[in-house]
C-alpha cells in the first residue's frame, strides 16, 4: 500500500535544497551515510509546524514559508564584507573563531592566539578525515527534532573546539556568525568539549554584513562539560531584521560541574533558540537565562529542555522578554525530573513585558517529574509597564521615555545580571540600552 | 506672584466629581495644612497638582508662579519645583536608589538648561543630606524603597525633597504609618528645608503632625472645597470637635 505524504512546498524544496547541495558537503562513507539517514529523518518528521507540540507557537511552515539553498562559497568580497561586521560584533581579548555564510575562514580568526590547553580544528576537516573512524560521530545527536535532523543532513562547516582536563582560559573563546549572502542559508555545526576541572568562557554571536537580506541560519552547537568544570555560554543574536535564525544547543553536564547558559535574542524576523541541556552528573549546578528584545513584527521563540538525569543538581531559568509593536515572544520551559533524580531543585521564572497592545507573549512551563523528593517550581507573568511606577517616576522629574527605560532596564536586569562575565555582562546591558534609545 | 493658586478648581474621576470648586493661595515662606476627613479630595488636590494620571479637570485652574500649571507634563511640573511627598512611596525593584537619585536629579536640571551633577559633587550632596536624615549609606544601594520600611520610605521622599530643592513642596499624609520616633525624624527633616524662598502644602487628617510641623495657615476640606480656613489654632479646634460639623456645611 503506498500512503502519499502531502508535503508542503517548503519541505519539497528543502529536499531538493539537500539534493543540490549534497556534492559540496564534506565527508564520505560513514558521513554520508549519516547525513542521508539524518535527512530521511528530517523527511518523516517533515518542517515543524503548529501542531506538534515542541513547536506550537512556532509554525515554521507558516513562518519560514521557503528554504534557501546553500550560500555560495564566500569569495574575496563577502570575506571585505565580513570583516566590516566583525569590527562591531568582536570583543577584545577574546579568542575569535569566525564562521562567514557558514563556513570557516581562517584569515578571519584568531588561530594562533589560542591558550595553552584548547584545540580547535573545523567540522570540515574532520568530517573529510577518512582516517578518523569516529569522524560520523559529530553529525549525531541524542536530540530527536527535526530541525537537528536537517541541521545534521546539511552542516557544511564549524569548529571543534576541544578544552583539556584542569585547563583554565583566561580569554573567551568566540565563535562569530557572519551572513554576508542573501537570500541563502547557512547550516553549521560545532562541538565544544570542556575537559575535566577546567574553566572556559563561549560566547556565540550571530550577525549580519551591512547588506545581507532574507538569509536562514541554522545552527546546532553539541556541548559535553566534564566533571568538576565550569562552562559560561552567552549567546548573542544581532541577525539582520528580515532573516530566519534556528539554533540548537545540545549539552551535556558531568558531575560537580556548572554552567551558565545566556541567550540574548533582539535580531532576526523569526528566530528560535532551543536548548537541551542534560544533567548526568550529580551535584551540578545549570543556571539558564535569557532576555527577548523583540519588535516589529519579529518573532523569538526560547525553548529550554531541562533534563535532570541523576540525584543532588540544581538549575535555575530566569527569562525576560520585552516586546514591541507586533512583536511575538515564546518561552517553553521544560523541567524533568527522572526517576531516582532525588534532590532536585528546579526553579524557572519568565515574565514578559508588553510595550504595545498587539505584541504577544506565548509562555509555556512544563514540569515532569518522576522523583518524590525535589523541589521543583515555576512563574510566569506578563502585561505592561507598572503606571503607578511610571508616574512615580516622572514625577521626580523623568520624561516618559526615560521613565520606561529605566524600568525596562530593571526588568532585565535581574536576567543579565547573572552573566559572571564582567565585560559581557556589560556588552548585554548596552545592547539593552541602544534597543531602548532606538525605541525612542 | 503667589507660588501656587488653585482657583476654583473641579476635578472628576471618570464620572464622579471630587473636587467641586476648590480655591487655595500659596506663598513662598508659608507653610499650609490641608486637613479634612477622609475622601474629602485632599489627595486628589495633591495628585492634580502633580499631574498624576486619570484626573480630568472639568473646571478652574491652578498656576505655579503665574504659569499654567495643568498645561504641563508630570515630569516639566518636577523639573520647574514641584515636589509631592508621596502618601504610598513605590518600591521599585532593580532600580538601585542611588541611581534613580541621580538619573532624576539630573534630568530636572537638564530639563532647566543647567548643567548635571559631577559625581564627586552628587555623592558629597547625597551623603551629606542622607546623614541629617539618619539614613544609612547601605540603604542608598537598594532598589528604591525595596524592604524599606514604612518610616524608611518617608525619609526616602524627604531625602528626594532636601536633594532637589523644590519650590513647592506637598506633603500627603506623611504621618500615615510612622509611630512617634519617625515622625519626629521626618518632621524634623522637613523643617530643615523650611525657607523663606519655598512654599509648603502639608496633607494630613490628624493634628499630631502639626504638632512637629507647624503651620502658618489651616484649611479644612470637605466634600471636594475648603469650608474653613485660619490660623495653626484651627487644627487644635478640629482636634477637639471633630469634622462631623463641616458635613453640614459643605
Amino acid at each position: 500500500m503506498n500512503v502519499a505524504v502531502v508535503k508542503t512546498g517548503t519541505e519539497r524544496r528543502l529536499s531538493d535544497v539537500f539534493a543540490l547541495a549534497r556534492g559540496r558537503l564534506p565527508g564520505d562513507g560513514r558521513v554520508a551515510e549519516v547525513r542521508q539517514a539524518a535527512i530521511e529523518a528530517y523527511e518523516r518528521l517533515g518542517l515543524p509546524h503548529r501542531r506538534i507540540e515542541e513547536w506550537k507557537y512556532t509554525d515554521l511552515r507558516a513562518l519560514m514559508r521557503e528554504v534557501l539553498p546553500l550560500a555560495p562559497m564566500p569569495d574575496a568580497a563577502a570575506l571585505a564584507r565580513a570583516r566590516e561586521a566583525l569590527s562591531s560584533v568582536a570583543m577584545a581579548g577574546a579568542q575569535k573563531l569566525v564562521l562567514v555564510d557558514g563556513v570557516f575562514v581562517p584569515e578571519l580568526s584568531d588561530l594562533g592566539a589560542s591558550e595553552q590547553g584548547v584545540s580547535v580544528r573545523t567540522l570540515r576537516e574532520i568530517l573529510d578525515n577518512a582516517g578518523n573512524a569516529a569522524r560520523a560521530d559529530l553529525l549525531l545527536s541524542e536530540a530527536s527534532d527535526a530541525m537537528i535532523s536537517l541541521n545534521a543532513a546539511m552542516a557544511a562547516d564549524g569548529v571543534v573546539i576541544s578544552v583539556a582536563d584542569g585547563a583554565e582560559l583566561k580569554t573567551p573563546i568566540h565563535i562569530v556568525h557572519v551572513a554576508v549572502a542573501s537570500q541563502a542559508s547557512a547550516f553549521t555545526r560545532s562541538h565544544v568539549r570542556i575537559g575535566n576541572g577546567a574553566r572556559a568562557t563561549l560566547v556565540e554571536s550571530f550577525a549580519a554584513a551591512g547588506a545581507a537580506r532574507g538569509y536562514q541560519a541554522h545552527d546546532a552547537v553539541v556541548v559535553s562539560v566534564g566533571d568538576q568544570a565550569e562552562l559560561e555560554h552567552v549567546r548573542l543574536m544581532a541577525d539582520a531584521s528580515d532573516a530566519v535564525n534556528i539554533t540548537s544547543d545540545i549539552i551535556t553536564i558531568g558531575a560537580r560541574s556548572k554552567l551558565n547558559l545566556f541567550n540574548m535574542t533582539r535580531g532576526g524576523a523569526v528566530s528560535r533558540f532551543q536548548g537541551f541541556i542534560k544533567m548526568a552528573g550529580e551535584g551540578s549546578e545549570l543556571s539558564a537565562n535569557g532576555v527577548n528584545l523583540l519588535k516589529g513584527t519579529q518573532h523569538g521563540d526560547t525553548t529550554l529542555v531541562v533534563d535532570h538525569a541523576v540525584p543532588h543538581c540544581t538549575s535555575r531559568e530566569i527569562f525576560r522578554a520585552v516586546l514591541d509593536d507586533r512583536a511575538h515572544s515564546v518561552f517553553q520551559g521544560r523541567i524533568i525530573v527522572r526517576p531516582g533524580a532525588q534532590k532536585t531543585d528546579g526553579k524557572m521564572m519568565t515574565r514578559a513585558l508588553l510595550l504595545s497592545d498587539e505584541s504577544e507573549a506565548d509562555n509555556k512551563p512544563e514540569l515532569e517529574i518522576f522523583a518524590d523528593d525535589v523541589t521543583c517550581g515555576h512563574g510566569a507573568t506578563s502585561g505592561a509597564l507598572d503606571e503607578t511606577l511610571l508616574f512615580y517616576l516622572r514625577a521626580r522629574g523623568l520624561s516618559e521615555k526615560e521613565a520606561q527605560a529605566l524600568l525596562i532596564q530593571a526588568f532585565l536586569g535581574e536576567a543579565i545580571e547573572q552573566i559572571g562575565n564582567d565585560e559581557l555582562r556589560e556588552f548585554a546591558s548596552s545592547v539593552a540600552q541602544h534597543w531602548l534609545e532606538a525605541r525612542a | 506672584m503667589p507660588l501656587l493658586e488653585v482657583k476654583n478648581l473641579q476635578v472628576r474621576v471618570e464620572d464622579r466629581e471630587i473636587l467641586h470648586g476648590l480655591t487655595l493661595t500659596v506663598n513662598v515662606g508659608e507653610i499650609h495644612a490641608i486637613m479634612g476627613p477622609n475622601g474629602s479630595g485632599k489627595s486628589t488636590l495633591s495628585h492634580v497638582i502633580a499631574g498624576k494620571p486619570g484626573y480630568e479637570v472639568t473646571g478652574g485652574e491652578v498656576l505655579f508662579k503665574g504659569e499654567d500649571l495643568l498645561a504641563m507634563a508630570p515630569d516639566e511640573r518636577a523639573a520647574k519645583g514641584v515636589f509631592l511627598a508621596f502618601q504610598y512611596p513605590v518600591e521599585i525593584p532593580g532600580v538601585a536608589t542611588m541611581t534613580f537619585l541621580r538619573t532624576a536629579l539630573n534630568a530636572q536640571r537638564k530639563a532647566r538648561g543647567e548643567s548635571e551633577y559631577s559625581t564627586p559633587d552628587f555623592l558629597r550632596k547625597v551623603r551629606e543630606v542622607a546623614k541629617s536624615l539618619n539614613i544609612p549609606q547601605d540603604m542608598l544601594k537598594r532598589g528604591v524603597n525595596v524592604g524599606f520600611s514604612g518610616g524608611e520610605k518617608k525619609r526616602n521622599e524627604i531625602l528626594q525633597m532636601a536633594l532637589f530643592e523644590p519650590s513647592l513642596c506637598i506633603l500627603d499624609e506623611m504621618d500615615s504609618g510612622l509611630d512617634i520616633d519617625a515622625l519626629r525624624i521626618a518632621a524634623d527633616g522637613v523643617n530643615a528645608l523650611r525657607s523663606p524662598d519655598r512654599g509648603m502644602v502639608v496633607i494630613t487628617h490628624y493634628q499630631r503632625l502639626l504638632n512637629y510641623i507647624v503651620p502658618d495657615f489651616v484649611h479644612v476640606m470637605s466634600r471636594g472645597r475648603v469650608v474653613k480656613s485660619g490660623g495653626k489654632d484651627l487644627a487644635l479646634e478640629l482636634e477637639e470637635s471633630g469634622y462631623a460639623q463641616f458635613d453640614d456645611a459643605a
